[in-house]
């Protein structure tokens, strides 16, 4: 080992016991005391929690008793606590970069059984963060500054409420929404679980609040295409397609789709699902969010063929706010921080063809139902068959395409609450008799299991079983004309066939098809289902790996509106800190250049995907930028002198690792 | 020769050996499905010792090489999945390293299995699980690699032809 310009090396070892987390795989006390005989360590101890407050304390202690300049930590992910030790480190008076910890856990106890293994292996990596840390240099954090603006991608409910609450604290919002309003699913809604409020009711004074927000610019029909920089200074490039109406124009009075050629609505409305109708020109909604109507480039004759009479633009001849030229626009926004809440979509149950859907028309899902039962919706808030008769019967089957190794694996978590929310509309708009299939019921909320209860005496009839098929072949007078449920209640053991009006498919929450798109765009994590990693599941579910980029609502995992309201804040009140704190403190572990033993091969200068590197042509050397280095250390391997050095990654510091850890092989 | 392939055949059929392997696995997708892994109660062998670094790219060469030297039979490189790299491309400049390092171990005599690059997401536990596994297998069934050992035998073996090189130069003169 070499000498060190700081002195003495002394070395601290703290090996944690996690309570029976690591010392009932480890024999911690064997690894204190193996680590008290490795060179340059002074005091080795073992303790139940290090990350207590009387555990940093006994760090803080010997530091100032014993003079301990480095610290080993032996406990769990780095990821974990790396910040617990330095900021103890630090409190004494040593520069916090001294400490390197040790995964003993999630490394080692938790993922063998073996004790002497285990314990030989937490011997080997002791070992090797001890002749590692004997390299270690002071460091200081860098800091970066925060741009205040903030960017928030999706505008349902998450969007909508992180984008106000973000904007209340006075930061301004930019909320990108690519359908042509706000509003998301919940504005698909009818009434919402359990207290039964009208979902519009609470949704859309919100929505207007972002159009009228001082703070807030509010861009719809529009799409993030690039995403550069990081954390306090993300230059993002946002997509604007036309919607051959000019939104500082239009004041939504809808004459245009009165006069359009087509004189009867023509397409599939998506807004309802496909049950009713649209026109080429339309406002997806009475209360979407801007008021601005949008043409359907796919259906309008003039914007197909140029051969249109063109009397929408006659009926706006006065303001003129219909512009069959308007082209796509690209803006460039500069955010300190991103909150992405891009939703979900729902599960097709056609991939379950036994259900029946698409097949018979009387089958449905839970958002198609939505739909029926509102006020507004295609049938007036009738709920009728597709061959317009009231439903007697209608059965509603629980988990379609959710707790299915053969689709979705994971439990969507609202479909239970929707189900029974719906069984009591229905029962309420039809009086119709209704049967609820189910395999568990899963009503944990505020208020859900008293909904539950209260369904349960409203007399909906409650099956416990996965519906086998769903058929339309009568097997005697009853179930002429009917389709048939064929399901084993587990109840009772029989298989039954109920005869059913209605049936609705409670379809499970699934991530947007692009949702893949997004992670890269945005560089965060996926987890396997397609959903979007947070930070950690406990502690940070809102913040990502990625520094100043937050997740909420369904984007990240099946929630209910509170729960999406809940984190959408919480993701808000993180990028408000983060604005308000004005700097972001980055990790010290830049490279940079040795200048007398660089060659000048320049081998280095493209390898750098920020640009870091230059060339000094003067020096005839190579000169790294800190502030634009992000410290991944690809240069500092390929040098072939071996004049970049990396902070916290330095070579020394990783061969005495290596080393370290294979010591006994030797 | 044949005594000292018996010898090493020995070696990798004692009981008393188990792989040993060097992994270095990047911070952001790799190290985080170890941890992943960890959480998840996953088990794997307990053969394999993690280094962590923060990008696959820092993976210099002479890592791996030194791992070899010093006594590992085996080494793990663990990244993001292509497209992934939290530095945007660090991974694809690990794997031109990788192809190039492998070229340059058969020409040791090193086997191809005892190095391994992997993609490994940050939400892939299971993976990390799976591919020590794996790898802790392949490695056992090519034997201990005990570079060190051969390294003093090679040392030796040059001492000796060299005794015999000056002896033969003297003969010559004589």
């Amino acid at each position: 080992m070499s000498e060190q310009k700081n002195g003495e090396v002394r070395i601290g070892v703290y090996v944690c016991h996690c309570g029976a987390n690591i010392a009932d795989t480890v024999d911690v006390k064997a690894v204190a005391e193996y680590a008290a005989t490795l060179p340059g360590v002074v005091i080795a101890r073992d303790y139940k929690y290090m990350c207590s407050d009387p555990g940093q304390e006994l760090i803080q202690e010997d530091i100032h008793n014993l003079s301990i300049n480095r610290v080993v930590v032996a406990a769990c992910s780095p990821t974990l606590h790396e910040n617990t030790f330095r900021g103890a480190a630090e409190r004494a008076g040593l520069n916090p970069f001294f400490v390197q910890m040790v995964n003993i856990r999630e490394h080692d106890s938790w993922v063998h059984s073996d004790r002497e293994a285990a314990t030989e292996k937490a011997k080997d990596l002791v070992r090797a963060a001890v002749r590692r840390v004997y390299f270690h240099k002071p460091l200081e954090k860098r800091r970066v500054p925060i741009h205040s603006e903030v960017l928030v991608v999706g505008g349902g409910i998450a969007g909508i409420h992180a984008a106000l609450t973000v904007a209340n604290s006075g930061k301004r919002v930019y909320l990108v929404e690519r359908e042509p309003t706000i509003g998301g699913h919940m504005a698909q809604y009818d009434k919402t679980f359990p207290t039964l409020d009208c979902a519009a009711c609470i949704l859309t004074p919100k929505m207007s609040a972002v159009k009228a927000h001082p703070n807030i610019t509010l861009w719809t029909y529009s799409e993030v295409v690039s995403v550069d920089g990081s954390v306090g200074d993300y230059k993002v490039v946002v997509r604007r397609k036309p919607r051959y109406v000019r939104e500082d124009l239009c004041v939504g009075c809808l004459q245009c789709i009165d006069t359009c050629v087509f004189k009867e609505p023509k397409f599939d409305d998506e807004f309802n699902l496909g049950l009713s109708k649209r026109k080429p020109i339309y406002i997806p909604f009475p209360q979407a969010t801007p008021k601005v109507v949008v043409v359907d480039p796919e259906a309008c004759i003039q914007l197909k063929t140029g051969k249109c009479k063109k009397s929408c633009l006659e009926a706006c001849v006065e303001r003129g706010a219909i512009d069959f030229e308007q082209k796509e626009t690209y803006e460039e926004i500069h955010v300190g921080s991103i909150i992405i809440a891009t939703g979900f979509q729902t599960f097709d149950p056609r991939r379950l063809p036994q259900y029946g859907y698409g097949r018979y028309p009387n089958v449905y899902t839970t958002l198609e139902v939505e739909r029926l039962v509102n006020a507004s919706g295609p049938t007036g808030g009738q709920v009728v068959t597709r061959d317009g008769r009231i439903p007697k019967s209608v059965g509603i089957i629980l988990c379609v395409g959710s707790r299915d190794e053969n689709t979705n694996r994971w439990c969507s978590r609202v479909c239970c609450m929707t189900s029974l929310k719906l069984a009591h509309l229905i029962k309420e708009h039809t009086g119709a008799e209704v049967f609820i299939f189910y395999i568990d019921m899963r009503a944990a909320g505020k208020g859900y299991e008293e909904f539950y209860q209260r369904v349960l005496n409203e007399g909906v009839h409650f099956v416990r079983g996965r519906v086998a098929e769903i058929t339309d072949w009568a097997l005697d007078p009853s179930e002429e004309g009917k389709l048939v449920a064929r399901v084993e209640d587990t109840n009772t053991g029989f298989v039954r066939r109920i005869p059913l009006d209605m049936v609705v498919l409670a379809v499970g929450l699934e991530p947007q098809p692009d949702a893949l798109n997004v992670q890269r765009l945005f560089g965060i994590g996926c987890s396997l289902d397609g959903f979007f990693l947070e930070k950690h599941p406990k502690l940070a579910p809102a913040p990502t790996y990625t520094d100043g980029i937050f997740i909420a609502g369904v984007c990240h995992g099946p929630k209910d509106i509170p729960d999406t309201v809940m984190q959408a804040g919480y993701a808000a009140a993180e990028a408000i800190a983060l604005a308000d704190t004005g700097y972001f403190e980055l990790e010290p572990n830049t490279a940079y250049v040795v200048e007398e033993e660089c060659s000048g091969c320049k081998s280095c200068i493209p390898l750098c995907p920020y640009q870091a590197i230059t060339f000094n042509e003067e020096k005839k050397k190579a000169f790294i930028n800190e502030v634009l280095c992000k410290g991944c250390g690809t240069c500092v391997a390929a040098c072939p002198s071996g004049s970049i050095k990396q902070n916290l990654f330095e070579d020394e510091e990783i061969f005495s690792e290596i080393e370290g850890v294979l010591a006994y092989a030797q | 020769m044949e005594e000292k392939l018996a010898a090493t055949d020995k070696l990798s059929t004692s009981k008393d050996w188990e792989p040993l392997i060097v992994a270095f696995f990047c911070n952001w997708c790799t190290y985080t499905a170890a941890d992943l892994a960890g959480v998840s109660r996953m088990g794997y062998d307990p053969n394999v010792r993690v280094i962590r670094v923060m990008c696959s790219g820092r993976v210099d060469p002479q890592f791996v090489l030194d791992a070899f030297a010093h006594g590992a039979d085996g080494v793990l490189i663990g990244g993001c999945h292509p497209g992934d790299c939290h530095y945007v491309e660090g991974n694809y400049k690990t794997l031109r390293r990788y192809l190039l390092l492998k070229r340059l171990l058969r020409e040791l005599g090193i086997e191809e299995g005892r190095l391994r690059l992997e993609w490994i997401a940050a939400s892939e536990g299971e993976k990390v699980s799976k591919t020590i596994n794996e790898m802790v297998e392949q490695v056992r069934a090519l034997g201990p690699l005990r570079l060190t050992r051969k390294f003093k035998e090679w040392d030796a073996e040059l001492a000796t032809l060299e005794v015999e090189a000056q002896r033969e130069e003297v003969a010559v003169h004589v």
